[in-house]
């Protein structure tokens, strides 16, 4: 271990610089992708297998820092700040996303309706006076006013039922959180066997709520028609739903991961931080999915 | 001792050479240079839109360039000026000066700090590029507001993932920031006895942490209403493009703040130094600084008087304005109480940052007849605004950061910089800035509107006074430059306390500071903490 009264600076590094130019790439190759350029794919692939890279690159490098000892304990409250603080910042981005879906419920489909101004509304009678401040919208601008006649957007049958596959996702991501603390309390008591069995059962269970948020998706999209060009509701339902699976996934991998390094004997009970910076960015994907599941599915 | 001590004890001895050193970097000196190089650089690129802006402006009718180039260097303009010169000035001084102000041996996050860094000239590689695409650079305004923002041509896509891409460099660099200033602190250094720029800069960071995913969320929206159909934005689809406002402007608002709030830190550091005063009021400061903090997530929607907001709404957003004046107060009088019989001497540091007060405040009373709903209609979307921002971020942020730099080079080089010529810079800035700007107030209440490259022949006179003092500004910062150069290369030896009057843990350490500096925690005697 390192002495206390030495601070520790760890060394130079390629992986920030490596990181960043494949955060580049990616960027470049999305950015060319978008404008059908030439040679987009390329990039685009190049990018992504940059992005791996360096993510297993440098979290290769961090975890054999770890192991042979090199972090303090003023280190590891650092990463354990910083885990914190970058949660913090997923909560505002998840935040602009929810901001977006109220304010579409609140504001701005009662004012499409009508409302507001006393109820002299003269733009609402001329332009859309079909249009009913429902919620899921479900009515489109009439298709005579559309440009080039067609509909503007794509009208849906039904909505996905909260008390469906939602219901069942909710179960499972709140029993993850619960096989997650238990693999905790077993690694803090050192019973290794325990440990694995039960991260095993929660990266199982993450990766059961991605499959079954895959199946809700298709059948969205093939049998009820809700698609991003829904209008708003399936604007907000599959930027919400969609970054949130992203997490689960990303999380699940991060777990998967621990999973792993928790069978070569990573962590003991005293130090496991990356353990549970996971269990932590778990919870926080868990606590989204509530908001999700009451006001996307459910009120 | 084992294998940890000994890696690093070879990184102590000896710093990296060559391309490693920069491009590998752990080292917060190393890294603050880089940033403060990279922010100098942009501030010309900046500048000469700028330039292009008022050479256009110079005269009523076209002359230079068309329309579409013109909104397009305007857009650029901003997003270089406040991404890539002011915010990433501050974080080059955040790196360089705060782990020395608070016995840190480095940032928290040493890595993550470097990628921070080189994220920057590769996301402006992005930007930049944009100028020379088929429809295009961006022309919709920094503020991106659909359905303008969406007919951009082939710059779009790069314009948004170009934002996300800064958006996770000053990401990064606030929560290292944070972790380094509640984790790194030397024993002793408490918070309440941290200098004021630490405590700005750690404010600012829960500022950027809070509101720039804000930001991400919205350009994404942008994205996807672009490319795949959605309708956040759209009412047809049952969105509302003001929804957009208010999303970007939940950023944008603490955005200012993020700009401004670094700028108090500095000169709540150099007054004090040459008043040769402890601060007025140091906790009624930390205090302000957080008031205004919180307060700034709550007045994001007097940008949008004027875009048909429910009167309540509109009453909510201009009382929470004015009520942020007053911790603004509290601050601008505080200052003005640490110069009262002080023994000041007005060496450059010092004139940038009276200079700031006095501007600042003139920008802040704008701001304040901004604020005012009802008269907002009348002023919105004129030159008026653009005179208020422009005297709060260049002589208020601008002129801090120059004063910042000329205040601690000599802890960086080594030597004093040539005073007489700081002077000299300091009052062509000065004299220049005022002239660019001042006159656009007159313009924008007479209803000159912004981002229009032609002009009502009435506006002609103010218009050619405000481009010549604009070239004027330009030309002056060249001097600058020069004085930085020289400096660099040699003067009169700094001291290690090369202010007289100077306070604070970095002047305890030799000029220029060592490679590395408090490897060990440093003891702090009760003279250190003094503020
Ligand atoms: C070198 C001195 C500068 C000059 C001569 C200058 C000049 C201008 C001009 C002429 C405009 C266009 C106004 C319009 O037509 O709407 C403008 C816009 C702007 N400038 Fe500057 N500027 C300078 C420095 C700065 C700095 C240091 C910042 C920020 C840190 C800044 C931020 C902005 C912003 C935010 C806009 C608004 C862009 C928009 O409308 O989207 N400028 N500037
Ligand atoms: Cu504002």
């Amino acid at each position: 271990m390192a002495s206390k009264d030495l601070y520790y600076v760890p060394h130079g590094s390629k992986w920030p610089i490596v990181g960043t130019l494949s955060v580049f790439t990616f960027f470049l190759g999305s950015a060319m992708l978008f404008n059908h350029s030439s040679g987009a794919k390329y990039v685009f692939v190049v990018g992504i297998a940059a992005l791996v890279y360096m993510f297993i690159g440098w979290f290769s490098d961090v975890i054999s820092e770890s192991r042979a000892g090199n972090y303090n304990k003023q280190v590891d409250v650092s990463f354990r700040m910083g885990m914190g603080w970058f949660i913090l910042s997923e909560v505002m981005f998840f935040a602009a996303f929810f901001g977006a879906l109220f304010y579409a419920r609140m504001f701005s489909i009662p004012w499409l309706n009508g409302e507001g101004l006393g109820g002299v509304n003269g733009t609402h009678e001329f332009l859309w006076s079909s249009f009913e401040a429902v919620w899921p919208t479900n009515v489109m601008p009439d298709p005579s006013n559309a440009l080039g006649g067609g509909k503007a957007f794509q009208e849906f049958t039904e909505v996905i039922p909260a008390f469906g596959i939602p219901a069942i996702n909710t179960a499972i991501l709140l029993l993850s959180g619960v096989t997650v603390t238990i693999a905790h309390w077993a690694l803090k008591e050192a019973k290794r066997k325990a440990l694995i069995f039960w991260l095993f059962a929660t990266v199982a269970l993450g990766f059961f709520f991605v499959f079954l948020q895959a199946e809700e998706y298709i059948h969205a999209i093939t049998d009820l028609g809700i698609t991003p060009n829904s209008g708003i509701y399936g604007s907000t339902f599959y930027l919400l739903t969609g970054f949130h699976g992203f997490h689960v996934t990303m999380g699940a991998i991060m777990l998967a991961v621990i999973m792993f390094r928790s069978i070569n004997g990573h962590f003991s009970n005293k130090d496991h931080f990356a353990f549970e910076a996971v269990a932590w960015y778990w919870h926080f994907v868990d606590v989204v999915w509530l908001g999700l599941f009451i006001f996307v599915y459910w009120i | 001792m084992s294998t940890l001590t000994q890696a690093n004890d070879h990184d102590h001895d000896h710093k990296p050479t060559g391309l490693k050193r920069w491009f590998f970097s752990t080292n917060h000196k190393d890294i603050g240079t880089l940033y403060l190089i990279f922010a100098l650089t942009m501030f010309f690129v900046g500048g000469s839109m700028a330039m292009i802006i008022r050479a256009e402006l110079f005269q009523p009718g076209l002359q230079f360039v068309d329309p579409q180039f013109y909104n397009s260097m305007v857009t650029v303009h901003a997003l270089i000026m406040i991404f890539g010169a002011v915010m990433p000035a501050g974080v080059g001084l955040a790196n360089w000066m705060i782990p020395l102000m608070i016995g840190a041996p480095d940032m928290a996050l040493p890595r993550m700090n470097n990628m921070s860094f080189w994220i920057l000239p590769f996301a402006f590689a992005l930007l930049i590029s944009t100028l020379f695409m088929e429809g295009g650079g961006p022309a919709g305004g920094w503020t991106m507001y659909p359905p303008l923002v969406l007919q951009t041509g082939a710059a779009f896509p790069f314009l948004i993932l170009a934002v996300h891409f800064l958006g996770i460099s000053s990401i990064m660099g606030a929560i290292n920031i944070i972790v380094t200033v509640f984790n790194m602190r030397a024993p002793g250094m408490t918070l309440m006895k941290m200098p004021l720029f630490v405590w700005t800069w750690v404010i600012t960071s829960f500022l950027l942490v809070a509101s720039l995913p804000v930001l991400a969320g919205g350009v994404t929206m942008l994205l996807t209403d672009k490319y795949f159909g959605t309708s956040f934005f759209n009412a047809a689809g049952g969105g509302d493009p003001v929804l957009f406002q208010h999303i970007f402007w939940f950023f944008g608002h603490p955005e200012v703040y993020i700009l401004a709030l670094p700028a108090f830190g500095i000169v709540s550091q150099i007054i004090p130094a040459f008043a040769r005063k402890p601060l007025f009021g140091y906790a009624s400061m930390v205090y302000a600084t957080a008031s205004i903090a919180i307060l700034s997530f709550f007045v994001w929607a007097h940008h949008m008087f004027t875009v048909g907001l429910p009167v309540k709404g509109e009453l909510f957003f201009m009382y929470a304005t004015m009520l942020i004046a007053v911790p603004t107060g509290v601050k601008v009088f505080n200052w003005m109480a640490t110069m009262w019989k002080g023994s000041m001497t007005f060496e450059t540091p010092m004139l940038f940052s009276i200079a700031f007060v006095i501007l600042f405040t003139i920008g802040g009373f704008s701001g304040l007849m901004l604020g005012i709903t009802p008269v907002d209609f009348q002023y919105h979307d004129t030159y008026f605004v653009v005179a208020h921002f422009h005297y709060v971020l260049l002589t208020g942020a601008v002129f801090a950061l120059m004063g910042a730099v000329y205040y601690w080079l000599p802890k960086w080089t080594g030597y004093m910089y040539d005073e007489k010529l700081g002077q000299i810079h300091f009052w062509l800035s000065t004299i220049t800035a005022n002239i660019l700007f001042f006159p656009q107030h007159f313009l924008g209440l007479a209803g000159m509107p912004r981002r229009i490259p032609d002009y009502n022949v009435q506006f002609a006179d103010f218009n050619m006074i405000s481009s010549i003092g604009g070239f004027a500004y330009g030309i002056s910062q060249l001097l600058f430059v020069y004085i930085v150069i020289k400096c660099v290369l040699g003067g009169k030896k700094a001291k290690a306390l090369s202010w007289e009057g100077a306070k604070g843990l970095e002047w305890t350490v030799p000029s220029p500071a060592p490679h590395h500096t408090f490897e060990t925690p440093p003891k702090l005697t009760k003279a250190m903490l003094e503020h």
